[in-house]
């Protein structure tokens, strides 16, 4: 059957592809998977046992202080640093795609709509115009800090900061979907099968969820790819300035900013969430723009 | 032109306007009292007077209406002031005294107003920003240009791979890596930057150099990574052209044809996307002046921020809204200069 992802997906993919798929892959099983296979508590600490070193430094180090227990280490309270390494991806990947999807659903609808009805078209487009030019990362910065306290107070320290980051994101990047979107949605209308489709009698909402939206689905998948590395990085940037994961529900970007206070005593704990941050923002990257290209060769997407 | 540039700046106005709105809805919708957080030190008076500056005992469309007035009649009138009074170009105009008797933004922070506070970062910013965003562009241009050039090529493949790794490397990553490298590490320069120094002569004017080496060179991988990925496209976009081919078939060289023809062309989107990447930067200056502890405005809301100073974040992050939309109506103007073929819409 051919996909309805443009109907290429059983083409090769170009080699950038294959390399961020399988980044993306690695990054996404071993956050899932890894948590099932190394039991450790991220969150118990172990005094007796605080501030291990990695076991790799005995290579070159004979005398730091390691321990096969913890194999990447622990932290000033004697938490295992890979289960928090594996938590915290959890945590940073599930905001990226809970706020990817939600800024998809908002731009999706708000492009099919400006696209289907004249009317609202220029208002939404204007709408669309405005959003692109708030200052994001201020605006959020704000937002996060002001409404922090009430949702925590109403949802609890992890539910209510990630319902806040994740609807602070959505907000401020749905706006390159709707445009898009919008515009393959006018493209479609002249075409014939909706023209058949109008002629028929098919009422609006049959039309977007038969024929428009199997139609847009590849930019949208475009746009989702893209979209996650963004995610991430606000995120990550967010909890850095302090507003984002408390320190008991560490995200990476989090535990970067725990770490860098004692940066020059144990590197290992900056490094580490840097890194899983940075492969997932190059693999979500190189999938999207290999995707485009394939997809979406005649859209300027840059 | 000029009419069309006029048209932009008036246009501007309502957007400025609406996202002032924005801005100002979700300071006041946050839950509350702003006047909480100030310490108990503040006497009752200042607090009355900080009440009535922000008007915050009316209802919020009348204080978002005090807001605006404060922010684009008293500061304007105030800085008018300023250079008949002090500037040595307008100085030997009579001395105006237009903003006497008015209430300006106050900071609740430093009890200044906000604009002064604001004032006094600026400069440091815009040095970093400025600094990280020539030495971006500059590397960005023969980078892109080459590698579309040779397409395909050893230098296409490994510069595409940098700038991709470069757009992986966020600024709160390579900020923390490079202070451990350089500065624990290798000790070349310093860390934090120090922002008591002021440049007296030589050897003050090399530590200056030496302590924003590190932020410039952050914010310049990102800014370098984004331009050169551009440039890239818009060369390969015009040597795909027929007049390549044509300049080609009269016996233009390589050299000819890059500098003479694709250059000229290329360099419309490139000085757009220019125009429009600076706010960009700004955003990125936010994470690094954090990371170096740079006394710029990025460093400025964050701390306003957690001292719930509320005046300054709204003026600050209004200032940002200012600097996008001015960099949208330069890439606009500009991109009709360089491009004749728009017409007047």
């Amino acid at each position: 059957m051919r996909s309805v992802i443009g109907g290429d997906m059983t083409r090769r993919m170009t080699g950038q592809g294959r390399f961020g798929a399988a980044v993306v892959t690695c990054v996404a099983l071993l956050v899932l998977v890894g948590p099932v296979v190394w039991h450790a508590d991220p969150a118990a600490p172990d005094i007796a046992r605080a501030n291990l070193r990695p076991v790799i430094l005995a290579l070159w180090d004979g005398g730091a202080n390691t321990s096969w227990q913890h194999p990447l280490g622990t932290d000033q309270l004697g938490r295992d640093l890979l289960a928090q390494f594996m938590w915290g991806g959890r945590a940073s990947l599930a905001v990226g795609m809970m706020a990817v999807l939600l800024a998809l659903v908002l731009g999706t609808g708000i492009g099919v709509l400006a696209g289907i009805n004249r009317r609202l078209d220029a208002p939404l487009m204007r709408l669309t115009d405005l959003f692109l030019s708030l200052p994001v990362l201020p605006l959020v910065l704000v937002a996060a800090t002001l409404f922090r306290h009430p949702l925590r107070a109403a949802l609890g320290p992890s539910g209510g900061v990630f319902l806040l980051i994740v609807g602070c994101i959505a907000i401020t990047t749905w706006m390159p979907t709707a445009r898009i979107v919008r515009g393959d949605v006018l493209a479609l209308q002249e075409r014939d099968f909706m023209r058949a489709a109008r002629a028929m009698g098919a009422g609006p909402w049959r039309i977007i969820r038969r024929h428009i939206l199997p139609n847009i689905a590849s930019p949208i998948l475009v746009s989702a790819t893209l979209g996650l590395a963004t995610a991430i990085i606000t995120e990550s940037a967010l909890s850095f300035l302090g507003v984002g994961f408390p320190s008991d529900y560490p995200s990476w970007g989090r535990m970067m900013a725990d770490a860098v206070q004692r940066m020059n005593l144990y590197p290992e704990r900056v490094i580490l969430p840097g890194l899983g941050i940075s492969l997932t923002i190059l693999g979500a990257n190189a999938l999207g723009d290999a995707l485009r290209d394939r997809l979406e060769p005649r859209h300027k997407w840059i | 032109m000029i009419g069309f540039a006029v048209r932009r700046i008036v246009m501007a106005f309502p957007t400025l306007l609406a996202i002032s709105f924005v801005v100002f809805m979700v300071l006041h919708l946050a839950p509350g009292d702003p006047m909480a957080q100030l310490p108990m030190s503040v006497p009752p008076d200042v607090r009355q007077r900080l009440r009535d500056a922000l008007g915050l005992d009316q209802p919020a469309l009348v204080q978002y209406g005090k807001w605006l007035v404060q922010l684009f009649w008293v500061e304007p009138l105030v800085v008018i002031d300023g250079w008949t009074q002090n500037s040595a170009l307008l100085g030997w105009l009579p001395d105006t005294h237009f903003s006497d008797g008015y209430q300006r933004v106050i900071s609740w922070q430093s009890k200044a107003p906000a604009m002064q506070v604001i004032a006094q970062r600026l400069p440091q910013t815009l040095h970093v920003v400025g600094g990280a965003y020539v030495i971006g562009s500059l590397l960005a241009l023969p980078i892109g240009f080459y590698a579309a050039y040779r397409q395909f090529g050893l230098f296409d493949r490994v510069s595409t791979f940098g700038t991709m790794l470069g757009l992986a490397l966020p600024p709160f990553f390579t900020g923390p890596l490079m202070i451990l490298i350089f500065s624990i590490w290798l000790g070349w320069v310093p860390a934090v930057y120090d922002t008591t120094l002021s440049v007296t002569g030589w050897d003050s004017l090399k530590a200056q150099l030496a302590q924003m080496v590190l932020p410039v060179l952050v914010l310049s991988v990102q800014t370098t990574a984004q331009i050169s990925r551009y440039v890239r496209v818009a060369v390969l976009d015009q040597l795909r052209l027929d007049f390549v081919r044509t300049a080609r078939a009269k016996g233009a060289g390589d050299l000819r044809v890059l500098t003479g023809h694709v250059l000229r062309n290329a360099m419309i989107p490139i000085v757009t996307v220019l125009a429009l990447g600076v706010p960009s930067v700004f955003g990125g200056a936010i994470i690094t002046e954090n990371v170096f502890l740079v006394n710029g405005i990025g460093h400025l809301l964050v701390s306003a921020l957690q001292a719930s100073d509320l005046p300054l974040v709204l003026t600050l992050t209004f200032l940002f809204a200012v600097i996008i939309v001015s960099c949208n109506i330069v890439a606009d103007v500009l991109y009709r200069m360089l491009d004749p073929r728009i017409a007047d819409a």
